[in-house]
């Protein structure tokens, strides 16, 4: 695995290299699974929601569809383009490190950023409508409880207003609210960590600190972005796309 | 018999990692794994007394049949706080944090961990998650049990549930990183010529350790808040009146808290296998079965939490899966009890005071484990379940098991971490109060349990009372004897003998430097060319059946 | 027997002495095991202790042979005991037939207990020895459970489910009933008493012990006075709603093509969350009666369903003080009960 130069530390090394490693190969190496192993972490923690959402789900199917088919699709589908865009430029920071081209490197990274923001902006967006529409579950804010419109038979068609399929209570319906705070609120908490995380990338990219030596900090943030993407691919299908083919409500 | 070589070190200079720097900032912004080591060995020693003032009061207020010494909500809240504290806090961090932290970048011949600052960062996280804890103590306490089960912890409790629970989500995410760092260190900072298959089996088990702290307490950290949110926000995902279900809960809880206690038993079975080995000079019998064990234990460990549910409305077929599974896994144990067993067969084994304490965790681990039998079998684990047999059953894998491994690694290393020797004498009488009084604190309750005693019980039937004295009775010896060693460690941090870099004459790596050692741990980096426990040259291995010497390496 | 021996508790189910036989052989199992490795332990300390300060003895590396023979033995010994637990399990949860029923409310910090004939019974239970009692249970609140020790048996009580428990008491005597998880301040008090009595004596208790109505008798009152009558039919016969005479245990197509087996859940949930299952051929019409029926009222209309003429299961009018032996695999008097 490593190679194995018996040496004491090279202390003419690249300044970036910690004390207590060896080269930098050891370093970079060490960094990139210490991101993979915090992945891990990641995904058993979003596990535990899924998991969640798989048995309620199954318990109150209606409910689900009912609930899933009101949010709304298109911002939904908006934000699933967004971040495959972003996760691409990204991406693409990470070449342009590598080989050392400073200035799309950070135009790639401020793309990455602009789209993270963009995605986090439509959620805040979203949330806004969830909360005039009271749909914030219990007593998550107290001034306002769950507690929307439904959409009552032979009515007018009105977007705002929840369409209940037979089966379904709003009980349920609260139950799915939840877990779409829940997975979406700590998506969005990991997007803005993200984003603070990509600030400093640029800055650090800005004052030439990366190069094809040392570019192990944009590689691993770069592993963290697509982790993230990854979980919103994940969520939208789940959370957006259940109980498409009733009437629109 | 050759005479052993003498691993001679160079005169040591007078700067090791203690008295390189001085001043309060040098410990506290440290990032020497060596000192890390130090903060968390204080701060878990500072929570074991406190864990070990509420068990005093548990058995106290146990002695007689009525509630008479503890309002029943005081005495709720203390065996909570005993739970949790002992746990989380305690049994949780002992071995990785403090003799993982210190030995790792030893045993493997690196100057660190792969992340030092996280290192650091991660006992900055215990403590906060520490005074949290201990804040909600303060405040009023929780009374829910350290398992918090629904809907009494989210709608009836009146006790600082929330606050507790942060304390805890904070202090998993130390345990994350903490296991992160072992894991990036074992694959990336080995020294050259230190193979997978000659590492200490300690590094094994700590390896094994990790990936349970990595896949587990995530889930831990997402049911504390879900459970808190739902105390906070009045949403249903536990609570059957709005919807939820109660045993969604126990199930999230314990896929991670059954994995947890193989973290606190994993470590542990480590410094046993130093122990055995070191002390009966003789590599450790059936090196890569002990080894593979460690991964295996690690593994079926997540497979098993169905059996803490037998009795809670599971599935009778759920039921005999899990407790099939329960039983695969304590043959991975079993086989390292044998392994270690063997390794004394034409050993060379001296009395001292580590090795007494090897010695009794492999009698106490196999009575623990194979009480762990007994719940995993179905018919009996129905009339088991929540009494007092299943405390003695964990007790003697944790206090029996855990803290003997805990003690015996502890006392190992005390002259390479202080620089000192305990006093033996003392070593040896302690270890032997300490088995004493354990047994006779924790036989009883086997008994007293399938008589029918109630686990959480403040008042409790007459005839149960007599179980309760001896138990009591064994406590107070069994405080007695770990106080003795409390306060020759910090005697003999001034007055024990100085200790040379290898008082004990052995071939591990962390005994080829200075103790205590420089803070890069090594003059030069080593270049490894020996086996694990490697006292007489390979050459000399005997073969018994069919399983042959390692080759030769260069 | 039991006076001298304060290792198990008395025994009075027709579990008990199964699971007796059980524990011994797996503490036979662990003494033998725990004694044998001490033994080789303390051996081996003494035999090979260090003579000289400088020894090292020789290295040996291991035995595929042993390691086989240590993993294989403890495999199929833990595999024997997996099968006996697993198979006495699996009989102590098979409900029985020809049961009779008690239904059981646990709450904060007592038991209430109602007979299928009416008498309701706070933190004490009176059966009868040699009769298959099936105790179908329920919390109002937090978690509890029902342990009895004499019979060896327990089941965790959760809120918003039933959950069962049966045995067949084998002998007369007053057992501890403790609840076994932890509810919060009064856990330790929430215990009481099974009584078992002869037949005669638990004849006795019942005549006079009357004075609430069955609790089919109440769920009658409700079905009317909650208006279930003006769908479902007096009787259950049906009408805008579906019928119920006959219904449990019966298999019951829904809406959208499931088929669900109508048990106590079921009716429970049809009650509290009408929607979620809608039988087929049907409208979602029915309303919900949630926060208007305790626990209590539940089972009571429960009762009234299952009593039903058509219904199956335990016909909670039998009498028990019908005398004669009831056709049972250990009718009293056989000599099993006294095994130990």
């Amino acid at each position: 695995m490593i190679e194995s130069h018996a040496t004491t530390q090279d202390i003419h090394g690249h300044p970036a290299l910690q004390h207590h490693f060896e080269n930098m190969e050891q370093q970079r190496e060490a960094g990139t699974i210490g991101m993979w192993v915090f992945l891990v972490t990641e995904l058993m923690f979003f596990g535990g929601m899924f998991l969640a959402y798989a048995l309620y789900r199954n318990l109150y199917p209606a409910a689900f569809a009912s609930a899933s088919n009101h949010l709304d699709i298109v911002l939904g589908a908006v934000n699933t383009g967004v971040l495959i865009v972003s996760s691409f430029t990204m991406a693409m920071a990470v070449y342009f490190t590598q080989v050392g081209n400073r200035r799309p490197q950070i135009v790639c990274l401020v793309l990455t950023l602009i789209l993270g923001l963009t995605f986090l902006g439509i959620k805040a967006v979203e949330y806004h409508d969830k909360y005039t529409d009271h749909l914030i579950p219990g007593r998550l804010i107290p001034s306002a409880p769950f507690g929307p419109a439904v959409q009552e038979e032979g009515q007018p068609l009105d977007h705002h207003k929840l369409h209940l399929l037979p089966g379904a209570t709003l009980r349920q319906v609260e139950m799915f609210y939840w877990i779409y705070f829940a997975m979406t609120g700590m998506h969005a908490l990991h997007m803005i960590i993200g984003a603070g995380l990509l600030t400093f990338l640029i800055l650090y990219s800005i004052k030439g600190r990366f190069d094809p030596e040392y570019h192990s900090p944009v590689e691993i943030i770069g592993l963290y972005w697509h982790f993230v993407d990854i979980v919103w691919i994940f969520l939208f299908p789940l959370l957006y796309l259940l109980g498409r083919h009733f009437e629109h409500g | 018999m050759q005479p052993i070589e003498s691993f001679e070190v160079p005169a040591p200079p007078k700067v090791n990692y203690i008295n390189a720097q001085y001043g309060l900032k040098s410990w506290l912004l440290t990032k020497d794994h060596k000192r890390i080591a130090l903060l968390y060995l204080a701060s878990i020693t500072f929570f074991f007394f406190i864990g070990g003032l509420y068990a005093m009061m548990i058995r106290l207020e146990l002695l007689t049949p009525q509630g008479d010494l503890l309002q029943s909500t005081t005495y709720n809240k203390v065996f909570t706080q005993h739970g949790i504290i002992m746990i989380f806090f305690f049994l949780i961090p002992s071995i990785p944090a403090t003799l993982g932290n210190f030995l790792i970048p030893m045993m493997i011949g690196a100057k660190d961990l792969a992340f030092p600052r996280i290192n650091l960062l991660s006992w900055y996280i215990y403590l906060l998650g520490g005074i949290v804890t201990i804040y909600a103590l303060l405040a009023g306490g929780v009374d829910t049990g350290w398992t918090f089960y629904t809907p009494f912890s989210t709608t009836f409790s009146n006790s600082y549930v929330v606050a507790t629970g942060l304390g805890i989500f904070i202090n998993g995410f130390s345990s994350i990183l903490t296991g992160l760092n072992f894991i990036v260190t074992i694959h990336t900072m080995r020294a050259p010529g230190m193979t997978w298959f000659r590492m200490p089996l300690f590094l094994w088990s700590l390896y094994a350790t990790s990936l349970i702290f990595i896949l587990g307490t995530p889930v831990i950290a997402i049911t504390i808040l879900l459970m808190a949110f739902e105390r906070l926000a009045g949403v249903g995902i536990f609570n059957p009146a709005l919807g939820g279900d109660p045993v969604l809960f126990q199930h999230l809880f314990w896929f991670y808290s059954h994995p947890a206690v193989y973290i606190m038993v994993l470590p542990s079975m480590g410094v046993i296998s130093e122990l055995i080995a070191n002390f009966s000079r003789k590599n450790i019998f059936g090196y890569s079965f002990v080894a593979f064990s460690s991964l295996a234990i690690a593994v079926f460990g997540f497979l098993v939490w169905g059996h803490h549910l037998f009795v809670a409305s599971q599935s009778v077929y759920a039921g005999m899966i899990f407790s099939f599974l329960s039983f695969a896994v304590a043959i991975p144990s079993a086989i390292k009890v044998f392994n270690w067993t063997a390794t004394l067969y034409k050993s060379s084994i001296s009395y001292d005071t580590p090795m007494l304490y090897a010695l009794g965790f492999i009698g106490l681990f196999t009575i623990g484990g194979m009480t762990g039998l007994f719940l995993a079998s179905l018919a009996l684990d129905v009339h088991l379940s929540d009494t007092y047999f299943v405390v003695a059953h964990f007790h003697y894998i944790m206090v029996g098991g855990a803290l003997m491994g805990y003690l015996g690694g502890l006392h190992y290393w005390w002259p390479k971490i202080s620089g000192r020797m305990y006093p033996e004498g003392w070593g040896r009488f302690s270890a032997l109060v300490i088995f004493v009084g354990f047994n006779l604190t924790f036989l009883p309750q086997f008994i007293a349990g399938y008589l029918g005693m109630p686990r959480r019980y403040h008042a409790y039937p007459p005839e149960f009372q007599v179980f309760n004295v001896l138990s009591t009775a064994g406590a107070s010896i069994l405080g007695f004897g770990m106080l003795i060693p409390a306060i020759y460690f910090v005697w003999s941090m001034r007055y024990g003998r100085v200790a040379e870099a290898n008082p004990w004459h052995l071939p591990g790596l962390e005994w080829r430097t200075q103790s205590p050692p420089p803070t890069e741990n090594f003059e030069v980096t080593p270049i490894v060319t020996w086996e694990a426990y490697e006292f007489a040259p390979p050459e000399e291995t005997e073969v018994v059946g069919k399983f042959g010497p390692e080759p030769e390496r260069i | 027997m039991q006076s001298w021996i304060p290792l198990v508790p008395e025994s009075a189910s027709s579990f008990s002495w199964q699971v007796d036989a059980l524990y011994f052989y797996l503490s036979g199992v662990t003494l033998f095991f725990t004694l044998l490795i001490s033994a080789v332990l303390i051996f081996f300390t003494v035999r090979y202790r260090r003579r000289t300060p400088y020894e090292i003895p020789r290295p040996i590396a291991g035995s595929h042979k042993l390691e086989t023979l240590w993993t294989v033995i403890p495999f199929l010994i833990a595999m024997t005991m997996f099968g006996w637990g697993a198979r006495l399990y699996f009989n102590q949860y098979k409900p029985p037939q020809n049961a009779i029923e008690v239904y059981v409310v646990g709450k904060q910090w007592m038991w209430k207990l109602q007979h299928a004939t009416g008498q309701r019974e706070i933190n004490e239970l009176h059966v009868p020895v040699g009769r298959r009692i099936k105790l179908i249970m329920t919390s109002e609140d937090v978690i509890h459970d029902f342990f009895v020790p004499a019979f060896r048996t327990k089941a965790d009580v959760v809120p918003g489910r039933y959950t069962t428990l049966w045995f067949e008491a084998t002998k007369p005597g007053k057992y501890h009933l403790f609840c076994a998880e932890y509810c919060g301040m009064n856990h330790s008090g929430m215990t009481g008493s099974i009584y078992v009595m002869e037949p005669r004596e638990f004849d006795n208790w019942l005549s006079g012990n009357t004075g609430s109505s069955t609790p089919a008798a109440a769920g009658q009152q409700l079905f009317q006075t909650l208006g279930c009558a003006s769908c479902h039919g007096a009787n259950g016969e049906g009408g805008r709603g579906p019928t119920l005479a006959g219904l449990v245990g019966r298999d019951t197509p829904l809406e959208g093509g499931q088929t669900v087996r109508a048990d106590e859940a079921y009716i429970r949930e049809s009650i509290l969350n009408p929607q979620a299952k809608i039988v087929a051929g049907f409208q979602p019409i029915m309303p919900t009666f949630q926060g208007q029926v305790t626990e209590d009222q539940l089972v009571q209309l429960i009762a009234f369903i299952k009593s039903l003429p058509g219904g199956s299961g335990a016909t909670p009018g039998a009498s028990p003080a019908a005398s004669g032996p009831l056709p049972s695999p250990r009718a009293s008097g056989s000599p099993t009960e006294n095994i130990r």
